[in-house]
């Protein structure tokens, strides 16, 4: 029934293969490039679609399907294996599904590119690797899918390799992914071994995890209970991958690659790779509350601190890269409280909006450099300072933005407006939640609504302030790209609707929320037994449910009152306060600080290991020393008179005089 | 053993020693004919590369005793006897050096100079690297021992780059330094196990029984170690390396890191651990210690370099402690990973080398100040440096990383603070190979003229290493078979 899993990633990693090899010398065609690397990814959907239907109707909800043994030695049993269940094949749709329109839009966006083929094949191995790391049964199939997605990242950031920047970039996202690994690799070790060395149960297998978590309960380690400490070394790997407080720098740097890449890879799907393990791992992060608390202030605080720097980027985006990292920061928020259904509804739902505004920046990049470019002019397409009113010009990109803005800011029955809820509703009400992680939202979520409304009218009121000469060359974009726009912006709109809340449905008859159900068995268990609910009054929900669309209104009003109304505020407030500004322009610093503390001193470090110690220390008394047996060879030479018998000894002495030849040379 | 060694077979371990000598002679014979010496050792190693693989498929299963093992008389009066044995080990260290000499001969094809005397010097090499890892007779190893010393020597001394005489010479003295110590410790011991037992043998598995006080196992213990911990190298002991695989030609670099290095720590297993298991289990923490100083050690210095070989060279150091921190956690996992490792770092970096050996012949020079922009203009070779770099830092899928995971995996349960601190270091590879992928194949190009991409004799050497290391990626589990039984003897504190 499910023995045809492994179909699904490796239509992608056909394509990756078939235009890595042919792509160049034998293919050449782009449309036909392009068919294989979209095509590939269409048929992946379409098997996931078939696998989700049979799911549906399937009484047993996971399903393993093991192709191969990968290693074994002792009680290291690991095996290429895949796993079906609802939150695999929710993502199975995301990833195929989003990753098909984007491909599409690629064909359109990276015309007459010079590396069109590798564009395709590296698009069509991030889309294998992430496929790997969503179906993979045990954790290292997944971290063979987090390193993956880690590499095409890597590679598809430095794309344009001749630019320094852009291998920078690529270098500092693979290395900060690295120091997650480890995290997640720690977290592992720290499992496997306390379950098979003190419960007999060898494994890596998830739900072999999952269902003897429960064993883990009295065991200690440092301190704390071992759960803790594994769950926050995964953790750190999901900071890592997911762009979270402490290593979320790599990210807005990541914005060197091409624009659909950053709407997949670095918006719709391999960001949210940090979500999906906690998800995956749902019992072993249930079973400990600090670990669960430690989860959503981070998050909390990446979600407002990411929105404050959004508030004054010029780069559209840039502006789109921090509002990802803040919107992460809420899904973080989620599965720490507890509301593990709500994170993963945030993030299908962040997939459909994020990558609807993305490709919409990629649409108005595309039609202003084309624009510069006919005018000969070097002005920056990016900078929203040279844009402005392109409404008229551009209506259905237009359309489409602003529809994505108004689900990101979460106005009534837009996708977001649930999923936000969800999360807010549970940090207020939670078992897990607190009323400060619950603050922090509710302002961040403000803040969203402004700068996101900000780069609306930047970009898309008010006058054009694009230079004159290249004014009038700013075209609508093709079908292509404009086609899978639409699609996202309808799902923007309505991909909210599986997962109306309770309180709501009850009150206009009695929808249900299918998502929750469908999700309900991976993690209604870890809930139940670890008493994570939301609790509280309909009242009390639906007032919370209000205020929170008054403040995303306030935000909107806001930047309506700075950027449309009144222009020459913004330039007074920066003015007023060009202290804060600065610190906010620039990122806080922190990749300064970084910089300061972590790179200069390692790259110390290094100069000292090398130059100091190997050239200076080891070589010099190696030197000294070689002079010394020098000398004393050449005085040895007359002494030794052969008395050994020793064969052996004999080769020494014919070695010794092989050196002194050499010294005398 | 007994009875493996009363049954008459064909001595294949002897043919895997005399081969290649052979073919040495016979390349001396045709000197001056080049052409004649080129396929000479091309059909040497290809026979004797047939005859590793005949062994790994018929010969390459066992539960830890010898798979073979060869056994007469040689000098009866000093107990020396002609011993070839293999175990599971033993055998993929074979295959390894079998294989990769294919590489070194094709990549050596285009040696201008001498070239029977090149080709006769890397099939002796051979010669004594197959006797290293198949010797097991304490004379016949250390004879076999310096017999790879001395083609390595002449290598880099006579083709090697602008400084070879002082590299050369100082790869010698480190090398000569050690075995001398080792040297010492094997007299002293055939001394003391005979007047204990009135049998003067330098067998090592009659010497495993040998008695000994602490003082004394300490001190031969040092012995030996002496002559592997130089020559795995371990930190402080490995600036010999740097300056010899850079001065080294392009064949005796493949060889060095390849091959050569992992005589160390193969030394290590079949000698100093089994014949002084008090010492070992005293010296095992502060084995742990010293590899991962330079695991880390090797990794900060890497990202300093310019020159790329030497970088690869200190990439080495780096892996190589990794592979020694695996053996001193002394656990089974960790011990599978570090011999798998041993190999597939054999085959990544040996890669590596070959392409900084071709992209060397392309443009003239292997600092990154002056390359870059390869991806542009040699699009398969650079492909492959992209491939083999990141095998090398182990990303999961591809050969290096089958291996560091068990060996941190391993090393974990044994020691939790050193699996922590290696994995750390395991960043700082991530570190320095993409700043060598960097400074080679992104940028801008550096010069306008085109560069030939890949010949076919240059796409048979880096194609079939491309093919196993995907292979040893994702399905390890033949390379490991040989190991399971070997390795659990070992750890037990026995010899097969």
């Amino acid at each position: 029934m499910y023995d045809k899993l492994w179909l699904i990633p490796f239509f992608p990693l056909l394509g990756c293969i078939i235009n890595g090899l042919l792509g160049k010398r034998f293919i050449k065609n782009e449309k036909v490039i392009g068919a294989i690397g979209t095509g590939a990814v269409f048929l992946s959907f379409l098997v996931s679609c078939k696998y989700l239907i049979q799911l549906l109707g399937d009484p047993v909800k996971s399903h393993e399907n093991v192709i191969a043994s990968w290693m074994s030695v002792g009680t290291v049993q690991v095996d290429w294996g895949f796993l079906l269940d609802p939150l695999s094949a929710l993502m199975l749709m995301v990833v195929c599904g989003v990753g098909s329109l984007i491909h599409l839009y690629s064909i359109g966006y990276m015309h007459g590119e010079e590396g069109f083929y590798r564009y395709f094949s590296y698009l069509n191995l991030f889309v294998f690797s992430m496929l790997m790391l969503v179906l993979g049964n045990n954790a290292l199939v997944m971290f063979v899918g987090w390193e993956g997605v880690g590499l095409c990242s890597y590679l598809l950031i430095g794309y344009y390799f001749e630019k320094q920047s852009a291998g920078d970039a690529a270098k500092k996202a693979f290395v900060m992914n690295r120091v997650g690994d480890f995290g997640f690799l720690l977290g592992l070790f720290t499992i496997f071994w306390t379950l098979g060395s003190k419960h007999g149960v060898w494994t890596i297998n998830f739900m072999e995890i999952n269902e003897n978590a429960h064993l883990l309960s009295g065991d200690m380690m440092l301190g704390l209970g071992v759960t803790t400490v594994a769950t926050l070394c995964f953790f750190l790997g999901a900071t890592g991958k997911s762009a979270q407080l402490p290593l979320f720098t790599w990210l807005p740097d990541a914005m060197e690659g091409p624009t659909p890449v950053s709407a997949l890879i670095h918006a719709a799907t391999m960001v949210t790779a940090g979500v999906y393990m906690i998800g995956r791992m749902n019992v072993l992060f249930a079973m400990s509350p600090t670990t669960m608390a430690v989860v959503a202030l981070v998050g909390a605080l990446t979600a407002i601190f990411a929105a404050s720097i959004g508030f004054a980027q010029n780069d559209i985006k840039r502006v789109l890269a921090y509002s990802t990292v803040s919107q992460l920061g809420f899904m973080f928020v989620a599965m720490g409280v507890g509301a593990f259904t709500a994170g993963i509804f945030h993030l299908m739902t962040h997939a459909f909006f994020k990558a609807c505004l993305f490709l919409g920046s990629g649409s108005v990049i595309h039609a202003m450099h084309h624009a510069l470019h006919h005018a000969h002019l070097h002005d920056d397409p990016q900078d929203m300072r040279n844009m402005g009113g392109l409404r008229k010009k551009m209506p259905v990109t237009w359309a489409t933005f602003g529809i994505s803005c108004l689900a990101i800011s979460g106005l009534p029955f837009f996708s977001g407006f649930f999923s936000k809820d969800e999360i807010l509703w549970w940090a207020f009400a939670s078992t897990r939640g607190s009323k400060l992680v619950w603050g922090i939202a509710v302002v961040a979520a403000c803040m969203t609504a402004f700068y996101m409304f900000r780069c609306l009218y930047m970009t898309f009121h008010g006058e054009q302030r694009t230079n004159a000469k290249a004014k009038d060359h700013v075209h609508e974009s093709p079908w292509v790209i404009t086609l899978p726009l639409v699609v996202l912006a309808f799902l923007a709109t309505v991909g909210g609707l599986i997962g109306i809340p309770h309180v709501l449905g009850n009150l206009v008859g009695h929808i249900p929320n299918k998502l929750e159900h469908f999700l309900a068995p991976v993690f209604e268990h870890s809930q139940h037994l670890y008493e994570i609910e939301a609790h509280g009054t309909a009242a009390t929900e639906v007032s919370l449910m209000v205020l929170s669309v008054l403040i995303a209104l306030v935000g909107i009003a806001v930047a309506t009152v700075m950027y449309m109304k009144n222009p020459e505020l913004p330039g007074k407030f920066t003015r007023k306060f060009s202290q804060l500004h600065r610190w906010v322009f620039n990122k806080w610093y922190v990749d300064e600080a970084y910089d300061v503390l972590f790179v200069n001193s390692t790259k110390k470090l290094g100069t000292f290991c090398w130059r100091g110690f190997d050239v200076k220390v080891i070589d010099g008394i190696v030197n000294g020393l070689a002079k010394l047996v020098g000398a004393c060879s050449a005085v040895l030479r007359h002494t030794q008179t052969g008395l050994f018998q020793n064969y052996a000894l004999t080769m020494v002495f014919g070695t010794v005089v092989m050196v002194a030849i050499f010294i005398l040379n | 053993m007994s009875t493996l060694a009363t049954l008459p077979q064909f001595p294949w371990l002897s043919l895997l020693v005399l081969l290649p000598l052979a073919g040495a002679l016979l390349c001396l014979l045709h000197s001056g004919r080049p052409a004649e010496c080129r396929a000479l050792a091309l059909a040497t190693s290809l026979a004797v590369f047939g005859v590793a693989l005949y062994l790994f498929i018929y010969h390459g299963q066992g539960d830890g005793r010898w798979l073979l093992y060869e056994d007469s008389a040689w000098i009866s009066r000093y107990g020396i006897r002609y011993v070839l044995a293999m175990d599971g080990i033993a055998l993929l260290m074979v295959l390894l050096t079998a294989f990769m000499q294919l590489a070194a001969i094709l990549l050596a094809w285009r040696v201008e100079r001498q070239v029977a005397g090149f080709f006769a010097l890397l099939l002796l090499l051979e010669a004594g690297l197959m006797g290293i890892f198949l010797a097991y007779d304490l004379v016949f190893f250390y004879l076999f021992w310096e017999v790879a010393l001395i083609p390595m020597f002449f290598l880099i001394s006579v083709w090697g780059g602008a400084n070879r005489r002082r590299a050369a010479l100082k790869f010698f003295l480190y090398t000569l330094v050690g075995s001398f110590c080792m040297l010492v410790a094997m007299i002293a011991l055939y001394q003391i196990h005979g007047a204990q037992t009135g049998v003067y043998t330098f067998v090592i598995g009659e010497l495993l029984h040998t008695q000994l006080t602490a003082a004394q196992e300490g001190w031969l213990f040092a012995g030996f170690l002496a002559a592997f911990i130089v020559k795995s190298p371990l930190v402080p002991f490995h600036t010999w390396l740097t300056d010899a695989l850079t001065e080294a030609p392009a064949a005796g670099s493949l060889d060095l890191t390849g091959l050569l290095l992992k005589t160390g720590i193969y030394g290590l297993i079949r000698l100093a651990f089994p014949l002084f298991p008090n010492a070992t289990a005293h010296f095992l923490p502060i084995l742990g210690v010293l590899a991962l100083v330079g695991l880390f050690h090797a990794a900060w210095s890497a990202y300093h370099q310019d020159d790329i070989k030497r970088l690869l060279a200190y990439s080495s150091i780096s892996h190589l402690g990794l592979v020694v921190l695996g053996l001193a956690a002394w656990q089974l996992t960790a011990w599978e990973g570090s011999l798998l490792l041993m190999v597939t770092h054999g085959i990544t970096t040996g890669a590596l080398f070959i392409l900084v050996a071709l992209i060397r012949e392309r443009t003239a020079t292997r600092s990154m100040q002056e390359l870059g922009g390869l991806w542009g203009q040699v699009p398969c070779l650079a492909f492959f440096f992209l491939f083999f770099s990141l095998a090398s830092l182990g990303l999961p899928g591809l050969a290096n990383f089958a291996g560091e995971i068990l060996v941190l995996l391993g090393t974990f349960r044994a020691h939790p603070v050193w699996a922590v601190a290696a994995l750390l270091g395991v960043v700082f590879a991530a570190a320095y190979m993409l700043r060598l992928v960097q400074g080679v194949i992104w940028g801008p190009a550096r010069s306008e003229r085109t560069l030939p991409d890949l010949t076919l004799r240059e796409w048979l050497m880096l194609l079939p290493m491309a093919l196993l290391v995907v292979w040893l990626g994702l399905y390890p589990a033949p390379f490991l078979a040989p190991l399971h039984g070997t390795v659990a003897v070992l750890l037990a504190g026995g010899l097969p």
